[in-house]
């Protein structure tokens, strides 16, 4: 690399957490007018690394410079000294209150509303944002929620900003704008850190990337000089195949059907309205839509955890028969010989108890099995080696908290469970969110394995690219409405991602 | 650079979780708090009585274990603790904060005393005792389902409800104990069928100490199984680390609150038995002594594990007995044996912390000198 003075250096940093190695002797440049891409795998310390730089956590060892000087960031106000900046995966806004009041937030002195509402007004103009000062956080989109956090970045003076995974809940037009404004950010001098696991994202918008295995500096090179294969080489160690099987599916047969659906949320807001579709065997069903326009409310309802105003949901047994699940707990559902697994959005607070071991997680569904008041401990056991074993988890032991696995593994271990019971149904929720290229492919496999099976397949999704790839056919929603159902083969992705944000935005037929 | 400027900003050491430490070791470190409280509590005894530190601590052991009797008593009353602390430490598990504890076992006392009042030669003695546990028992649940409705069916907060629900057991004891009292004006109910003994709970092995020690002994055991190994014990772990992972898999979660915390009650109201039929014969208004509260820390301090609660529980009641000791024989009033208790359970709760955390010292401070 050339001799320029870096904006923030870092000199062999280390960090470690208990006997958890997050960095070990990370070296890294960030330098002004230039978007930096940190890639790695889960668990490879980008967000540790990033969390050092932001004042969120303190170095073992190691040196940290700014323009030059070696200076020590102890709190995040510090790293605001700096100009340092970071956004969030997880959005830290206080719904009830505005904007502009989020954004002063905190800040010393006298506050006054209007000048601060000028100063942002000016900050959006300048850089391209779309934001209204007044707004309440509660009233907005994730992506209005995310332009306020940068907002916020900026506000505060930051000349460095760090994205954490900014990508992963938006649509693919959202996308665009966002990048749009990094863009003009880069334009203006500022230096840019992004967190991603999308790699055509990285293509098209960093100049550098840097990569992180297992906490160590792999290296770095210029976007325009490497493509997508070496990098994901580089990340995982060794070479991977990035494609996504999509099997023909085998004798479909309708296995959900869904009649005239209509989901009322507790505050009486209609989530999901009129409803209808089917999901057949052996295929899987995409479920596509901006988050939060029922997709959640849908699954939980299949999988009996939601109430619905009207409409039904009939589950079709191989003679035909077909029972009701509507108005029945998972308990019910589960004693009618109907075997329905769901993998939920939120891991830890649903699917899994974090607390506990590997074990004790694997009982969650069959600690009732048997007549003795207390439970048995071999079989839950048995499992868990075995899901250990053939998924690959990565853990100390089988007694270990799953609330100590990076996200990938307790993935695994949450899929491993609900695939075991040899399932008819399998609903997944964002099942690779936050996942890396190696445990996300790992996942696919074992949601097309299942397919193969002739599990009827209910995979929602929100990377558009993967959707199309792996579902035979995409239900679109628009605000809880059936936007179309389309073919997953001869679609294009913008079609659906203008019908995600309108409803019937494209003319396309269901293909039976 | 400006190495002064640096030196300012330095932080001297940062506090770092530690990885979960192997259990010889965190009773290691709890048992270094015991031994450092004993030694702060021995020089605040010699600065402020000029007595010998081996001397206070040899009268601490005769006030627990210094007689037979004293011993036993020592066994009965850790009994005492001990039962209570196990009955609220299911709910705690479910992380429902019981610390209804004393309205429970008053109440459950009250229902005793009530069978031994009303029904003195009314019914064989054996008709009013087997009465007598099972509304003792009764009444200890009805008074922890109480807020557990409310908790399962609305959401309230269940510390208000359950420390409300103290309130209004102490009161209806008070009640009570003018509506009976003997003899008449004197404020309090006396000796319960001093004659005829109707209620009193019998002698086990000639020892009317045992009993209690026999039912601990046996609910400890009862209480480990239940919450390590038994299906209910399952769903209560469940059901206290999420909500909706529990509904998730089919656990009937409001069931389950109000199955717990009646179970808790119940428990709690054995204890009133205990006190009420076995031990004092009587009831007043201060029969629990705060017990309800002391068995909130018991039950935490060992970390919601019954055989841990065991020393927990010992530890405690050993201090107040010897503390006790401690004042009488250097003439010294109650408050100083509450000063030696808050001694050492500022250590013990205090290790906590560095159970879980550690201190690590910069490194780089070393390199620059």
């Amino acid at each position: 690399m050339e001799k320029r003075t870096a904006a923030i250096s870092l000199k062999n940093i280390t960090k470690t957490f208990g006997s958890v190695v997050a960095n070990q002797k990370v070296c890294l440049d960030i330098y002004y007018g230039e978007i930096l891409a940190l890639l790695g795998e889960n668990g490879s310390g980008k967000t540790t690394l990033m969390n050092m730089i932001s004042g969120i956590y303190f170095p073992d060892e190691g040196q940290i410079f700014a323009d030059g000087e070696e200076i020590q960031i102890t709190s995040p106000k510090d790293a605001y000294q700096y100009g340092i900046g970071m956004v969030h995966q997880h959005f830290k806004l206080i719904d009830v209150l505005t904007a502009t009041e989020n954004i002063i937030l905190g800040l010393e002195g006298k506050k006054n509303i209007k000048e601060a509402a000028a100063k942002i007004k000016e900050i959006c103009d300048k850089y391209g944002f779309d934001l209204d000062p007044d707004q309440k956080i509660y009233d907005m989109s994730v992506s209005q929620k995310q332009t306020v956090e940068i907002v916020k970045v900026l506000y505060r003076g930051a000349k460095i900003l760090i994205l954490d995974e900014p990508t992963a809940v938006l649509t693919p037009q959202e996308t665009d704008k966002l990048f749009a404004v990094l863009r003009n950010m880069k334009a203006d001098g500022k230096a840019i850190v992004i967190i991603t696991h999308k790699m055509h994202e990285v293509e098209s918008l960093s100049d550098r990337v840097a990569v992180l295995r297992k906490g160590c500096y792999i290296g770095e090179m210029y976007t325009k000089d490497t493509n997508a294969a070496e990098m994901t080489n580089m990340m995982v160690g060794h070479s991977v195949t990035l494609n996504i099987e999509r099997p023909e599916p085998v004798n479909p047969k309708p296995r959900i059907v869904v009649e005239g659906l209509t989901i009322k949320n507790e505050e009486g807001i209609v989530k999901i309205k009129d409803v209808s579709f089917t999901a057949n065997s052996g295929e899987i069903l995409g479920i596509a839509g901006i988050s939060g326009c029922g997709q959640k409310e849908l699954l939980e309802a299949i999988a009996g955890l939601q109430p619905a105003e009207s409409g039904t949901i009939r589950f079709l047994e191989e003679d035909g028969s077909s029972v009701e699940l509507l108005g029945k707990d998972p308990r019910k559902i589960a004693e009618l010989g109907v075997t329905l697994s769901f993998v939920p959005e939120d891991r830890l607070g649903m699917g899994l108890v974090g607390n506990m071991d590997i074990t004790n997680n694997m009982m969650l569904r069959s600690f009732r099995n048997g007549k003795s008041v207390f439970t048995d401990r071999k079989a839950p056991r048995d499992l868990a080696q075995n899901v250990v074993d053939d998924l690959e988890v990565v853990t100390p032991g089988i007694t270990t908290p799953v609330r100590r696995l990076s996200g990938g593994n307790v993935q695994k271990v949450l899929v491993g469970r609900e695939i075991s019971s040899a399932p008819t149904v399998l609903l997944t929720a964002y099942a690779v969110r936050g996942l890396d290229i190696n445990s996300s492919y790992t996942i696919y496999d074992l949601i097309n394995q299942q397919k193969k099976n002739g599990v009827a397949v209910i995979f929602v999704g929100e990377d558009l690219d993967v959707l199309l790839q792996l579902s035979d056919r995409i239900l679109v929603l628009c605000g809880g409405q059936v936007s179309g159902i389309v073919d997953g083969k001869n679609v294009d992705k913008n079609e659906v991602g203008f019908m995600m944000t309108s409803v019937g935005g494209s003319r396309s037929n269901e293909s039976k | 650079m400006n190495p002064s400027k640096r030196k300012k900003k330095e932080k001297m050491f940062h506090i770092v979780k530690r990885e979960v430490l192997p259990w010889q070791k965190s009773w290691g470190i709890r048992a270094t708090a015991i031994i450092l409280a004993l030694i702060v509590c021995a020089v605040v005894t010699m600065i402020f009585t000029g007595d010998n530190p081996i001397q206070v601590y040899s009268t601490v052991w005769r006030g627990a274990f210094g007689t037979a009797r004293k011993s036993w008593v020592t066994l009965q009353n850790l009994a005492i603790l001990l039962l209570i602390s196990l009955a609220l430490t299911p709910a705690f598990k479910m992380r429902f904060w019981n610390i209804g504890g004393e309205g429970q076992v008053l109440i459950g006392g009250l229902a005793a005393a009530t069978c031994m009042i009303k029904l003195d030669g009314v019914l064989p003695n054996a008709v009013v005792i087997l009465l007598m546990i099972v509304t003792s028992l009764l009444a200890g649940a009805v008074w922890g389902i109480i807020p557990a409705f409310f908790k399962a069916k609305w959401n309230t907060n269940e510390t208000l409800s359950t420390l409300m629900m103290n309130y209004i057991a102490t009161q209806l004891v008070a009640y009570f104990i003018v509506l009976w009292e003997v003899p008449k004006g004197s404020g309090k109910i006396g000796i319960i069928n001093q004659n005829t003994n109707t209620g009193w709970l019998p002698d086990v092995f000639g020892s009317k100490y045992l009993l209690s020690i026999l039912v601990a002994v046996v609910v400890t055991v009862f209480m480990y199984l239940y919450l390590k190994y038994s299906k209910q014990g399952y769903e209560i772990a469940v059901v206290g680390e999420s909500d909706a992972t529990a509904k998730y898999v089919g656990i009937k979660v409001e069931q389950v609150i109000i199955r717990t915390v009646a179970l808790s009650g119940a428990l709690c109201g054995l204890v009133g038995l205990l006190l009420v039929g076995g031990i004092n014969h009587t009831i007043t208004t201060t029969i629990t002594g705060g017990q309800g509260f002391t068995a909130v820390m018991v039950s935490w301090m060992a970390k919601f594990n019954p055989i841990a609660m065991i020393f927990t529980s010992f530890l405690i009641v050993f201090m107040n007995r010897g503390a006790g000791e401690i004042s009488t024989t250097f003439g010294l009033n109650q408050s100083y044996s509450d000063i030696l208790m808050g001694i050492i359970l500022f250590f013990l709760i205090g290790c906590e912390f560095f159970i879980t955390y550690k201190i690590s010292y910069s490194k780089k401070k070393k390199e620059e000198e």
